[in-house]
């Protein structure tokens, strides 16, 4: 008997050549996936990804497991019903801001809901790409696109407040180049039983480039950015002097420096991933005032929808005879 | 001196072949349950039959208004192909639904009446002047006033119930006489209110009391006045164990019988719309049969579950009505494009847009054949009568899983919701035509075609070797993998329609329902009117024309005799309930000068209707 050898990233690929921009954010998120695929070390043959349509729609071609590109904003319906039927298979929704947001919004916020054990990568440009750049309803407001060219007049949607509102479960947030803290949060969305959502902040080359450098540069990621640890406290900054602390009498998050203003550690957050309303702090952060929150926001598992659907149907003597069925209720013979 | 009475004898009972009963009353009058509890005793009783629900798209519209009123029509005797043209009786529990149903009564029909809701008020409500019942208006008919509500209170007085639910009893009450009136028994009732009313057995028991009291009103009223008895004719029918079933019953169980034939576990998705709702409702009491049912958030959801399913390897199963099959359109194409099974269900109503939702139409056709984007063919079949729907629900699964293809399956409201006499099958005798799914990893590829069915193989996910990837784009011929090759493009294209027409070769030919080839004009139909036309055509010829019924079930490809079928016929009438849609697509499959006879008023065909179109057409008056 020859053991088998555990799969490598490469493994994972397809042989399809990768089509998107040079430059392209989705290249490292493919990148990292792949290389948490062989980590996890489930199967190729049980594990499937589901995509809508978009520039982010692509990735399935470029794995070597099950693949299914559908149709635009569908993904979540598709995912549902491969979950329906084969509840073992493990299942990645791949997703964008206009396909998981503006046309599949509904069925987004409908798998959140219903706990559907899927992973959703959801890779945000805050733009149209596949279309040629129009603004998308993640653009911030003022954004000018082919379709706005006086600048977007609409306020922007959160998909982390998003999910949290449609009663999601995980909710974490990473971003594209971040190849050494994407996998840990590709791993515990994965480990999560029930729906988990990753935003991944994406850059669009072509048409909305820099679009996070406010948040992504070197320059200034220590201090726009908190990556979120359950449990420690929430630090941020390149001397991790300062904090998140809710100001006295009032129920607001405000960043502050340790040692000013007689600020010490006990006054900072901690941070504590089953607290749905401090999740709903974290995910509406935004620079200057305050750091994005990134790893894992929410985590607070329930029932999943396949399992509960399955303890209706186990409660049941499985596979009666159809004859029963057609003779049950009232019938009557007449005679020969 | 005669001093001692004897016990005097029941009147020997007229006997009828058939009749047409139509119980109408206001929405909350509870007229839909009467009608039903009366179907149920009636095929008990061993009549054939066949009934017509047609009820308003409001819950509960104003009390007393003509909008608000409910009607169940069934027609039962020796024979039965139709829910009946003209009532013979008409029970009217207010003056709404008398003003509502007067004009379709046969004159010197018979009419049972609550006279008690004949009040100033409610005639107001009806929008009448004056009192029908008062005003000789009705002379033509044989009219029984009766007080009905009062009755009703007073036979379950004392039950303990408040004046409103002692009120609501009284269509148990009329169902009562009615059980009398045509000499059926009220046992199946009586269980079946004690089983409803479990939980409340209060209300069993003054159901049941009113009920009750209703039949001996009956009885006793015989003795006194001008109230007869009937006896109607059992049906010749072929030996057997029968029930009654509606068009869904018989979708639902179809669907099931397919699935098992196909040795698959159905998931259905679906969103709520009238009429289709009651499908999801009965598969959603079927898990313990392997049927797994999702409420979706919406149609398009509904849809591309059921997809998400069928790749995984179960059974995807959706249903809506015209609205709803609309917005699934694009998903649908996802199906066909990706060669996966799938059975739609249409159970359409009059529209378009909203339309007339609790109302009867035949006009999704040519949304089902064409209505979507790109040259996506799909294969479509009808059902003719809520019976044949258990049958066309197989066909639809042997024909997804055989060829790999979305299936769409036309009923109609009516056929939802009309029930009828059904001998019930050998479920162990119905054909088998189990799935293979691909599991060999050598030389597979995902779009590499089966030569004879040209089916794509199945290759379901969870399977060591088969992982491959599939979209909505155009894919290559044989790998699957995305091609923007014109020559390829040309050749899917062909390929997906050369599938779908090579269905026509897996389907029975086109056998004629009533008359022979080469008449002088033969009537052609799908979907519910198959009773009517069946019965106007039998008609006709028992007048001495030479006329033929074909009725389609396979409507996309099209049987593939039917061509030359018509082509022996002088003239095709096409009779639909729409404006000419089956007729547009055999007048362009097979360039023949048919003629149409279209009826869009929501309700169905009239036997009278077609045989008058018949006589017009050739030229008598007989």
């Amino acid at each position: 008997m020859t053991a088998t050898a555990p799969l490598t990233a490469k493994d994972f690929a397809s042989d399809q050549e990768v089509r998107w921009c040079p430059g392209c954010g989705d290249y490292a998120i493919l990148k990292t996936v792949q290389r948490t695929l062989a980590q996890l070390g489930t199967p190729r043959e049980n594990t499937v990804f589901v995509s809508g349509i978009g520039c982010a729609a692509r990735f399935p071609y470029y794995l070597s497991t099950y693949g299914f590109h559908t149709i635009h904003g569908r993904g979540p319906a598709i995912a549902t019903g491969i979950k329906l039927a084969n509840p073992e298979l493990d299942v990645w929704l791949v997703t964008g801001d206009g396909d998981a947001l503006s046309i599949g919004g509904n069925h987004l916020i409908h798998v959140l809901r219903r706990n559907v054990d899927i992973q959703i990568l959801l890779f945000n440009n805050e733009i149209y790409g596949l279309t040629k750049g129009q603004y998308s309803p993640t653009s911030r407001r003022g954004t000018r696109s082919p379709s706005t060219p006086k600048g977007s007049v609409e306020a922007p949607i959160s998909a982390a407040a998003l999910a949290l509102g449609a009663a999601g479960r995980f909710v974490a947030r990473t971003v594209d180049t971040q190849q050494k803290r994407m996998p840990d949060v590709l791993n515990r969305a994965h480990a999560h039983r029930g729906a988990s959502l990753v935003e991944i902040l994406q850059n669009c080359i072509v048409f909305n480039d820099k679009v996070f450098s406010h948040i992504t540069d070197k320059s200034v990621a220590d201090e726009r950015q908190i990556h979120l640890e359950h449990g420690k406290p929430m630090l941020f900054g390149a001397e991790r002097n300062r904090g998140l602390r809710v100001r006295p009498g009032t129920l607001k998050v405000e960043a502050v420096t340790l040692g000013e203003d007689g600020i010490t550690q006990d006054d900072i957050l901690v941070h504590d991933e089953t607290d749905r309303t401090l999740a709903s702090i974290l995910a509406v952060m935004e620079p200057p005032t305050l750091p994005v929150a990134l790893g894992v926001l929410y985590c607070d598992p329930a029932p999943t929808y396949g399992e509960s659907v399955s303890n209706q149907q186990e409660s049941l003597a499985e596979n009666q005879g159809l004859n029963d069925l057609l003779r049950s209720g009232r019938t009557w013979t007449v005679a020969g | 001196m005669e001093t001692h009475t004897a016990e005097p004898s029941p009147a020997p009972r007229e006997t009828l072949d058939a009749v047409v009963i139509r119980f109408a009353g206001d929405s909350g009058d509870g007229m839909q349950v009467a009608g039903a509890q009366f179907t149920q005793e009636t095929a008990l009783f061993g009549n054939d039959l066949a009934t017509f629900p047609d009820f308003p798209a409001e819950i509960r519209a104003p009390v007393g208004t003509t909008f608000g009123v409910s009607a169940f029509q069934i027609h039962f005797g020796v024979q039965v192909r139709t829910s009946g043209d003209a009532p013979d009786v008409l029970v009217a529990m207010n003056p709404a639904a008398l003003k509502v149903n007067i004009g379709d009564l046969k004159l010197g029909g018979l009419m049972v009446v609550d006279q008690n809701t004949f009040t100033q008020r409610n005639l107001t409500k009806a929008g009448m002047e004056s009192n029908p019942l008062e005003d000789n208006s009705l002379a033509p008919y044989q009219v029984i006033p009766l007080e009905i509500s009062k009755m009703t209170l007073e036979a379950v007085k004392g039950l303990g119930l408040s004046q409103k639910d002692a009120l609501r009893c009284k269509n148990f009450w009329t169902l009562g006489l009615m059980l009398w009136m045509y000499d059926r028994d009220r046992e199946a009732t009586t269980e079946w209110l004690a089983k409803k009313f479990a939980g409340r057995p209060e209300i069993a028991e003054a159901n049941i009391t009113a009920l009750n009291a209703g039949h001996a009103f009956g009885e006793t009223a015989e003795l006194s006045s001008n109230i007869t008895g009937y006896s109607v004719a059992k049906a010749k029918v072929e030996p057997g164990l029968y029930r009654t079933v509606t068009g869904t019953e018989a979708l639902a169980w179809g669907l099931l019988a397919g699935a098992r034939a196909a040795g698959l576990k159905i998931v259905f998705g679906s969103y709520p719309i009238t009429p289709a709702s009651p499908l999801l409702h009965n598969l959603a009491h079927l898990r313990a049969y392997g049927v797994t049912t999702f409420q979706a958030e919406d149609e398009i959801a509904a849809v591309c579950s059921a997809i998400g399913a069928s790749y995984a390897g179960a059974l995807g199963v959706t249903s809506s009505s015209g609205p709803g099959i609309a917005l699934k359109t694009e998903a649908i194409g996802l199906a066909i494009s990706t060669e996966l099974p799938l059975v739609i269900v249409n159970a359409q109503r009059a529209g378009p847009s909203t339309g007339l939702p609790t109302k009867t139409e035949q006009s999704d056709l040519h949304q089902a054949v064409y209505g979507r984007n790109g040259d996506a063919p799909m294969p479509v079949i009808a059902a003719s009568t809520p019976t044949d729907c258990f049958e066309v629900a197989i066909e639809a699964v042997r024909l997804a899983t055989t060829y790999m293809t979305p299936v769409m399956l036309l009923t109609e409201g009516y056929l939802a919701n009309a029930a009828e006499p059904w001998l019930i099958p050998d479920a162990d005798k119905l054909p088998k035509f189990p799935v293979k799914f691909r599991t060999d990893p050598e030389n597979f590829q995902p779009f590499a075609r089966n030569p004879k069915t040209l089916a794509r193989p199945w290759a379901v996910p969870g399977t060591p070797g088969l992982e491959h990837r599939i979209g909505g784009l155009e894919k290559d011929s044989v790998t699957g993998d995305i091609s923007y090759d014109p020559d390829n493009h040309q050749h899917m294209t062909d390929a997906r329609a050369a599938k779908i027409n090579g269905i026509a070769n897996d389907i029975p030919e086109q056998q004629i329902q009533c008359g022979e080839t080469g008449g002088d004009l033969v009537l052609v139909g799908w979907g519910s009117t198959y009773g009517p036309i069946n019965q106007a055509v039998r008609h006709a010829r028992d007048e001495g024309h030479d006329v033929a019924h074909i009725h389609i079930r396979h409507i996309w490809p099209l049987p593939r005799n039917l061509g030359d079928l018509l082509g022996t016929f002088d003239r095709v009438l096409v009779p639909e309930m729409n404006n000419g849609q089956l007729l547009t697509l055999l007048r362009s499959s097979f360039a023949i000068p048919a003629e149409g006879l279209n009826k869009v008023s929501g309700k169905p065909f009239l036997v009278s209707e077609i045989l008058t179109d018949i006589h017009t057409r050739l030229g008598s008056n007989s």
